[in-house]
């Protein structure tokens, strides 16, 4: 059975700034990632080229057969497979939390109002939240918004998640809500990959840990592994900064 | 104190003129008589030419100018440097030349090229007004566009968005807001600008002021009104633009 993404020897450049070295990475369906690493070593940009929201420069990126290139309808066939939940949650400020849920399905995949909406309500039950609905973003907290991102996501049908920093710019009594949403998704057998400092949440949820620095992968391995026995000095260094609090 | 001297002061010349016989001559417009009533009759029937120019003009220029102002934000050089070009290029076109050359010369232009096109004063005014108006207006919609969060163009990509649908359901709704204000200033400036239209002949409020000035020698008078009756027509959209302001923001806020 072919991998759900299949990343080769890739590169990014950003001006003369190599954000990317000669990355290899392979998602088997199922499987939940997830990537850690100090600020600046390229796992945003990682998995911002996954759905092509960054152009790789060089090397292959395949989501379930279909080679990313710059052809647009390559694009728009892995987007229609991929989902994203972002740090900023970028929900639509001037639409209604339903409205924001039922905006995709409506406008691309073609389902009726009604369709739609059904399916919104059905997975805003999911995420717990189903009294939201009529609300603007505006007046959720940032919990609650960051659990509509994922929904939004989720009414597209995606076969892969990619969280980057989802827990990142919320208040802390919020984490533990939208991590267990996640927790909730990985264990239906979601396919993800998740850019997180949560080192709890990792053990948890994570099938293999990944540590990048500096534009490479430095380390990877199953989470039992990755924390009790790090391999390399850079890593063991990380993991003490951050486990440290 | 001062400013009450000066309204006195004021008030005393005004109504001094109405008597006729000073060096005002408010008979000129004085509605009780005939001659008078038909005077006000004619320049304020100059209100349709004026608010029609402006309108057809404004719609156009804001067609126009989002036409060049999406291109204009592309990643790729190609589709931005026409843009660039045009703005840059009608920006510094003055009004009054670009009227004498769309009403004189363009004709030439379009006879060369076959086409035996009449441009009248009306369609040479709105066509000058929209086209100069709209390398302003492209440069509102600019800033107003790229204000909004480059997080929503993500988002909406995410969901699988194409870029028409992410224009028409999430950014223009947001930038709206924004492009507002700069826009209703745009289109007061449209409405002053239209009384160039007068020197092609477009029989709008400034063109029928100077006519009635040929006849009756009053142009304190009659220029007076023609500034009032400006005045009043801005004043109308200030308040239109601020309703409309006030009803979005109380969206925004829900």
């Amino acid at each position: 059975m072919a991998k759900a993404i299949e990343i080769k020897r890739l590169n990014k450049w950003f001006g003369s700034y190599q954000a990317l070295k000669d990355i290899d990475l392979n998602v088997s369906h199922g499987e939940r990632i997830v990537i850690c690493g100090p600020s600046g070593s390229g796992k945003s940009t990682l998995i911002r080229c996954i759905n092509s929201l960054e152009h790789h420069d060089s090397g292959e990126i395949t989501v379930d057969d279909i080679e990313l290139n710059q052809n647009k309808a390559s694009i728009a066939a892995i987007g229609a497979e991929v989902g994203m939940v972002f740090q900023q949650f970028n929900l639509f400020p001037h639409l209604s939390v339903l409205q924001n849920l039922t905006l995709g399905p409506t406008k691309v995949r073609g389902l009726s109002r009604s369709e739609a909406e059904e399916r919104a309500m059905r997975i805003l039950e999911r995420v717990q939240i189903p009294e939201q609905a009529y609300k603007q973003p505006s007046e959720l907290s940032g919990g609650q918004q960051q659990r509509v991102a994922i929904a939004r996501s989720l009414c597209m049908e995606p076969k892969i998640m990619l969280f980057d920093e989802p827990t990142s710019a919320l208040d802390p009594e919020m984490i533990a809500e939208v991590l267990d949403v996640i927790v909730d998704l990985a264990e239906d057998g979601m396919t993800m990959i998740v850019v997180t400092h949560e080192m709890g949440f990792a053990r948890r949820a994570a099938d293999r840990m990944v540590f990048m620095d500096k534009g490479e992968i430095i380390e990877m391995g199953a989470p039992k592994d990755f924390f009790e026995a790090p391999k390399t000095k850079r890593c063991k260094t990380f993991l003490n900064q951050i486990l440290q609090h | 104190m001062t400013l009450r001297t000066f309204s006195i002061l004021f008030l005393c010349l005004l109504l001094a003129g109405c008597s006729s016989s000073g060096t005002w001559g408010w008979y000129v417009i004085d509605p009780t008589t005939k001659q008078g009533y038909n005077n006000i009759r004619f320049l304020l029937n100059g209100f349709g030419a004026t608010i029609l120019l402006s309108i057809i003009a404004a719609v156009l220029s804001m067609c126009i100018g989002l036409i060049v102002a999406l291109p204009g934000m592309s990643h790729n050089r190609w589709l931005r440097m026409p843009s660039r070009i045009y703005i840059e290029f009608i920006r510094a076109i003055p009004l009054l030349p670009m009227l004498f050359w769309v009403f004189y010369g363009l004709p030439v232009v379009l006879k060369s090229m076959g086409i035996n096109a009449n441009i009248d004063a009306f369609w040479g005014a709105i066509i000058t007004l929209a086209i100069s108006d709209s390398a302003f207006t492209a440069e509102i919609y600019r800033s107003g566009i790229q204000s909004i969060n480059k997080g929503q163009t993500e988002a909406a990509k995410t969901i699988g968005l194409n870029y028409s649908q992410t224009m028409r359901y999430i950014i223009l709704p947001q930038a709206i807001k924004r492009i507002l204000p700069p826009l209703a200033n745009q289109f007061i400036y449209i409405v002053k600008m239209s009384a160039f239209a007068s020197v092609i002949g477009m029989q709008e409020l400034t063109r029928r002021a100077n006519e009635l000035v040929v006849t009756e020698y009053r142009p304190l008078e009659i220029y007076t009104l023609l500034i009032l009756e400006y005045l009043v027509l801005v004043l109308i959209i200030s308040f239109g633009v601020r309703w409309l302001e006030r009803k979005m923001g109380a969206d925004e806020s829900k």
